[in-house]
């Protein structure tokens, strides 16, 4: 049994980190969020390096990586809240990927792999779907109702912008008109546990660099004539926020794992992942604010960025109550019913 | 990554079960601790005899040089069967590592064989009424007299002294050295006129624990472990042993515990509620997080030869979840789990001891703070 990443894995993070260190500092992060746009040449160099396709079959020219791969992806783009429609465009490529027909695979997983093409991938109700990250400059959308998923091209739905909290991602509400749209022949369902996984990667992601700012920001802030990380209730928040984030971490990549590798424990460990990822994120975040004292409060010192995709990730996953019900609905009988 | 068991690994629990499958400590006895003991005594000298006792020491040593992950694979294994833990399971995890670590030739021919076949059982004389988390605080003296150490003071929290033949035993050799550094770690002799042991009784009602009073033991020069003036390094190799076993161990043992919880639910009718459903969830996530988190451990331990943050974060996250489960059954059986005798009242009381053994809560916070995010020294 083997529990880290691979060789390549770990070169993957590596490579990943190393350039977003470099291209999605906090500077870039706040003019992409104020500019209400992202920067394009991060695209391209995300695409130059296969990662839109990291994932996609290699006979549709992706990489022909899983899961695992993509998330490690994912967690770095999410620790440095990288602007790019990279989680958007992976997770509707998974389900176009599971559940197209051979002809929609074709038409689309290319473009989508080389990045030349964007992708978002929505839940409506009624036709409705709100909020889908990345759908106003999408060019294909995915949308799931009632268990089955469908094709959109922009000509086929009506995307207006929803503003949150999170300026650092672009959001829309997006309603389709009625009687258009493709439906993909398969079950989306596994491929929609792969999203999840994805997701709960990028809460991880934001999760580590939350922690990692807190200790950076504790041991250098001196108050009463020592660095405030001395103060035991400091430190042991900071001990509080590792445990989450290791917690988080622990299930997020068993969930990629299974997706990849252990179709009958998939369902369980992205369910695991969804809920553990979404918590530990809104609790690390609020905690790093807090540690910050009266700066962590302000917009320029950039902790609230990370709070802000923290809430809006737990939210695209519906919030963790509903995967503790799905945890309970597989631990007996009896409660099924009730979740 | 890959979390399937390689074929060796698979080989090894299967080895393990089909041995507990043909080999069963039986039902435990009725009654207080004293019945208990020599049945876990007995259960050990079987295991023994199949080579499974110190299935992760060296075979040089009388083991069976099982992996990190063997080592744990058998452990949840025993769980899973419902088997106890063998008696000298502080020889086993504690003492034994320890003296092959720090002592010498003569010392690990004359020990370490009788702590695998449970002839000579051990306990552990570290904790003081003074010296609990600051355990270099430790007070009781050893002067030495001739060719022995004559040795008073005070321990408590000694499992299983009323059983034990030899006692790991920190002591002040130096009053006038440095806090860490007048100490010494001595194998002392239970069974002698020195030594009073003094059962101290929990909040459960019954006395697992002891406290020993020591006048006058004698411990010959021989028996110093790693050298005088050295125990506070030697007792670091003892409180930083790989228990990792016995963690495997007790998570096995809270899946059962939240099985036997659903079933007892189920009987009465109590899972119908969403809220209790969302509870419930709670639990299975946080049970198999431990799982999970400890299994990373054991890759990075064999990886990397240390462990990694993980160790720092599993025994939190154990105590917290147990105390979680304890409560929610009560809250699921209602009072009738409050009664006197009954095993969900046991556990309820008993978990409130996990967040203070083998590392308080807040040393453990402390610890993760200091040395896996490198944070000054607490204060």
């Amino acid at each position: 049994m083997n529990f880290g990443l691979s060789d390549e894995q770990q070169e993957i993070k590596r490579t990943a980190h190393d350039l977003l260190e470099q291209r999605s500092g906090f500077g870039q992060v706040r003019a992409a969020a104020e500019r209400g746009a992202y920067d394009p040449a991060l695209w391209r160099e995300m695409s130059e390096l296969g990662w839109a396709g990291i994932a996609v079959e290699e006979r549709f020219g992706g990489l022909g990586l899983g899961y695992v791969e993509a998330a490690v992806l994912v967690e770095e783009a999410g620790a440095a809240l990288a602007g790019s429609p990279l989680l958007a465009t992976l997770s509707a490529a998974a389900v176009l990927g599971a559940a197209g027909s051979e002809e929609q695979r074709a038409a689309w997983l290319p473009r989508l792999a080389s990045g030349e093409a964007t992708a978002a991938l929505g839940f409506a109700a009624e036709g409705v779907a709100v909020p889908v990250p990345e759908a106003h400059e999408a060019d294909l959308v995915v949308l799931v109702e009632d268990g089955r998923a469908a094709l959109f091209v922009p000509a086929e739905l009506i995307v207006a912008p929803f503003e949150t909290i999170d300026p650092t991602r672009r959001y829309a509400r997006v309603s389709v008109v009625p009687g258009s749209g493709e439906p993909l022949p398969g079950d989306p369902a596994p491929a929609l546990d792969g999203a999840a996984v994805l997701l709960a990667a990028e809460l991880l992601g934001v999760s580590d660099r939350a922690l990692a700012m807190t200790v950076d920001y504790v041991k250098e802030r001196r108050q009463f004539e020592i660095p405030i990380g001395a103060f035991q209730a400091v430190g042991h928040r900071c001990a509080e926020m590792l445990v989450a984030t290791e917690g988080a971490r622990s299930a997020t990549y068993f969930a990629g794992w299974a997706a990849d590798a252990d179709p009958q424990q998939r369902a369980r460990a992205a369910a695991l992942a969804a809920a553990t990822a979404s918590d530990a994120a809104r609790e690390v975040t609020a905690a790093a604010i807090q540690a910050h004292g009266g700066i962590g409060f302000t917009w320029e010192a950039d902790v609230h960025w990370l709070y802000k995709r923290a809430q809006l990730g737990a939210a695209l996953l519906g919030g963790s109550g509903r995967y503790r019900l799905t945890l309970a609905s597989l631990l007996h009988p009896d409660l099924a019913a009730a979740a | 990554m890959d979390l399937t068991l390689s074929p060796t690994e698979k080989a090894f629990r299967d080895e393990v079960r089909g041995w507990l499958a043909d080999n069963s400590a039986g039902p435990e006895p009725g009654g207080d601790d004293d019945a208990s003991f020599p049945w876990r005594r007995q259960w050990q000298e079987r295991l023994a005899a199949g080579g499974w006792s110190g299935v992760n020491w060296p075979s040089e040593h009388g083991g069976r040089g099982a992996t990190v992950t063997e080592s744990a694979i058998f452990f949840e294994e025993l769980a899973r069967a419902g088997e106890p833990l063998p008696a000298n399971v502080l020889g086993l995890l504690l003492a034994g590592p320890t003296i092959m670590t720090w002592g010498t030739p003569a010392q690990q021919q004359r020990y370490l064989a009788p702590i695998l076949t449970a002839a000579e059982i051990w306990c552990q004389g570290f904790s003081e009424p003074d010296a609990g988390s600051d355990l270099a605080a430790l007070k009781t003296r050893a002067v030495k007299e001739g060719d022995e150490w004559v040795i008073s003071g005070q321990k408590v929290w000694t499992s299983a002294a009323q059983h034990s033949k030899w006692c790991m035993l920190l002591a002040r050799s130096d009053p006038d050295a440095r806090k860490h550094q007048g100490i010494t770690y001595f194998l002392m002799d239970m069974e002698q006129d020195g030594v009073e042991i003094v059962p101290l009784r929990q909040i459960t009602g019954e006395a697992h624990f002891n406290e020993l009073f020591l006048d006058g033991a004698r411990v010959p020069d021989e028996n110093v472990l790693g050298g005088s003036g050295n125990g506070w390094k030697v007792a670091m190799t003892t409180l930083m042993n790989e228990r990792s076993g016995l963690a495997f161990f007790h998570q096995v043992r809270m899946r059962q515990l939240l099985e036997s919880l659903l079933e007892a639910a189920s009987e009465r009718e109590r899972l119908g509620d969403p809220a209790v459903a969302q509870r419930l969830g709670e639990l299975d996530a946080r049970i198999e997080l431990l799982r999970l988190t400890a299994y990373r451990g054991l890759t990075s331990l064999e990886r990397n030869g240390q462990p990694g943050p993980e160790s720092a974060v599993t025994k939190l996250m154990w105590s917290s979840t147990n105390q979680m489960l304890t409560q929610l059954a009560v809250d699921l059986l209602g009072p009738e789990a409050l009664a006197a005798g009954n095993g969900w009242a046991y556990e309820l009381l008993r978990a409130r001891g996990n967040s203070i053994e083998g590392g308080t809560t807040e040393i453990l916070k402390s610890i993760a703070a200091e040395r896996v995010l490198g944070l000054p020294r607490a204060r």
